[in-house]
């Protein structure tokens, strides 16, 4: 069924650290490497090492440039499924294969019922969802459900794969419906948003601003103007007359 | 939007098709002699039946296409579908009821004509219900997809009244010509104001970005187009934009009226006639998705 189900008590999502992310592209890459051999089928590309190299991925990073002058900012941004409480892509579904689970709010294809018809895609307004190019199925974001439950992995391995290799830390997996949850707590103290709220999808991912810049006078001095007014002292001193009465 | 032909031809054709079948079925060309039954249902059935089976040449498993009837409850792709079938079994019910039996009874005739109007309102909301196509979203787009139906479904009876020597009478001939005229005047104001405002969401919404000042895309995450692109990011059309609607509206409305007018009693003209309006229709049809931007594209840095 591609009603929506009542509003589940956990709400398994993600939370990304703008602040931190730096664009390295390796929660891209670890994305795929596990669901092409995970949930479904594999992730198709085509012409991956010719001109035009095409494929299907569940998790994008974007750069993006934000202010202007002295205070622009370039911030990376990640992007993929956001687990919606109000997810578009359930309900335009017409055969019951795309549907968020009851229990922990994960939205998934099932793809042996899926036809290919892309309508799901194109009432996302996030564009988290790609068509498969090989299988005609849509792909998105499981947020790992075949890792997060999996007994057989060391309990450190029970996360999402782009959360597992995050070298920056900038990834948190956890229960957003728990306010007191890690995430919840930390969506809470740095201003988590949403993505398009007008789009009144509810999103369950949270994105973290980057922190505001230090102001002005707070920048340390420039090295030149060190060089020439600060006093030495000490060897530096010494050093410094000695060289003076050299001429 | 990227125009996928066979979601054109089965938005125009079925559109004629249920259009054409509404006014049979309110008894607007007489079937007396079962050739004539027989002919004009199956015209009817082909143009219904070609463009759903148009509609599922795109996907990527048509042979699972009967799993779209389940989801009827939320989805209006699926209501479309099921509604389809039904108006398409409606109408062999009323084929066989006039063959066997003689004209169905008002209700009927009433009922079913209902039938083929909310089908084609079905297939235009399963667009017009997409929150992130700022174009679609508008409750003119319903009006739009019904008014070419019906206008449409008008001509083919006045086509089908010429071939099968019915008396035609001037005032049927002017009601033709005003449906084509409102139609095209609904799609003028449609063009007009039709997600005029956009979406409500910009870059800096899409990524909450809005503390920061102006942002800016300054890198796409990949380096060749891929899916969303090629699906939602389509831009060709908007280049020739108010070129191709002249061409829509001189195909689609102001040909056809010009001769019907002329050769009104003539099949060979009103064919015409038809032909050159579902050209327009085509091209009508494809700027409707050519020209609409989704919601993604902000994420790729276009101003939405």
């Amino acid at each position: 069924m591609t009603s929506l189900p009542e509003p589940s008590a956990i709400k398994l999502g993600l939370v990304i650290d703008l602040d931190i992310c730096v664009g390295c592209q390796a929660c891209v890459v670890n994305c795929k490497e596990w669901n092409t051999s995970g949930y479904g089928a594999p992730l198709s590309d085509s012409d991956a090492y010719g001109a035009q190299p095409n494929g299907a991925w569940l998790n994008r990073v974007h750069a993006f440039e934000a202010g202007t002058g002295a205070d622009a900012k370039v911030v990376h941004f990640p992007k993929s499924c956001l687990h919606c409480e109000d997810a578009p892509c359930v309900t335009v579904c017409p055969t019951g294969a795309s549907f968020k689970r009851s229990e922990d709010g994960i939205v998934l294809v099932n793809e042996d019922w899926c036809i290919g018809c892309g309508l799901c895609a194109w009432s996302c307004p996030y564009g988290a969802r790609e068509m498969d190019p090989a299988e005609g199925v849509m792909k998105k974001c499981t947020l790992c459900v075949d890792r997060i439950y999996n007994e057989n992995l060391p309990s450190e391995d029970q996360v999402p794969a782009c959360v597992r290799t995050c070298p920056t830390n900038a990834r948190h997996y956890g229960d957003l419906g728990d306010p007191n949850s890690e995430v919840s707590l930390l969506v809470a103290a740095r201003g988590g948003v949403d993505l398009m709220p007008e789009q009144n999808t509810k999103p369950v991912n949270k994105y973290l601003p980057p922190r505001p810049r230090r102001a002005a006078n707070d920048t340390p001095m420039s090295l030149l103007a060190m060089a020439d007014e600060a006093t030495p002292s000490g060897f530096w001193k010494w050093v410094d007359s000695t060289l003076e009465k050299l001429g | 939007m990227r125009p996928a032909w066979s979601i054109i031809f089965f938005t125009s054709i079925s559109g004629l098709g249920f259009g054409l079948a509404a006014w049979v079925v309110l008894g607007f060309i007489d079937l007396v002699q079962p050739q004539q039954i027989f002919g004009v249902g199956s015209l009817v059935m082909l143009l219904i039946g070609a463009g759903l089976l148009s509609s599922t040449l795109h996907l990527g498993h048509p042979e699972r296409a009967w799993r779209a009837l389940s989801q009827w409850r939320s989805s209006w792709l699926s209501r479309e579908g099921v509604l389809a079938v039904l108006a398409m079994l409606a109408l062999a019910g009323w084929g066989w009821h006039l063959f066997a039996i003689g004209t169905p009874p008002l209700w009927a005739n009433i009922a079913a004509a209902l039938l083929m109007a909310v089908t084609v309102y079905a297939t235009s909301m399963i667009y017009a219900s997409l929150k992130t196509v700022a174009r679609w979203h508008h409750p003119l787009t319903p009006i739009c997809y019904l008014m070419f139906a019906a206008a449409g479904g008008l001509l083919a009876v006045l086509w089908l009244q010429a071939i099968l020597g019915q008396g035609q009478s001037d005032a049927f001939e002017l009601a033709v010509l005003l449906a084509l005229a409102s139609a095209w005047g609904v799609k003028l104001v449609w063009w007009q104001i039709a997600g005029a405002n956009g979406s409500g969401s910009t870059l800096a919404s899409a990524t909450g970005l809005a503390g920061l000042g102006e942002v800016r895309s300054i890198m796409p995450p990949h380096t060749s187009e891929n899916y969303l692109q090629h699906e939602m990011g389509f831009v060709i059309a908007r280049k020739h934009a108010s070129r191709l609607r002249l061409i829509a509206l001189g195909l689609g409305g102001g040909l056809p009226c010009l001769l019907v007018i002329l050769y009104g009693g003539s099949a060979m003209g009103i064919g015409l006639a038809l032909l050159v309006h579902m050209a327009g229709v085509f091209v009508e049809r494809w700027l409707f998705f050519a020209e609409a931007k989704h919601t993604v594209s902000i994420y790729y840095g276009h101003q939405h």
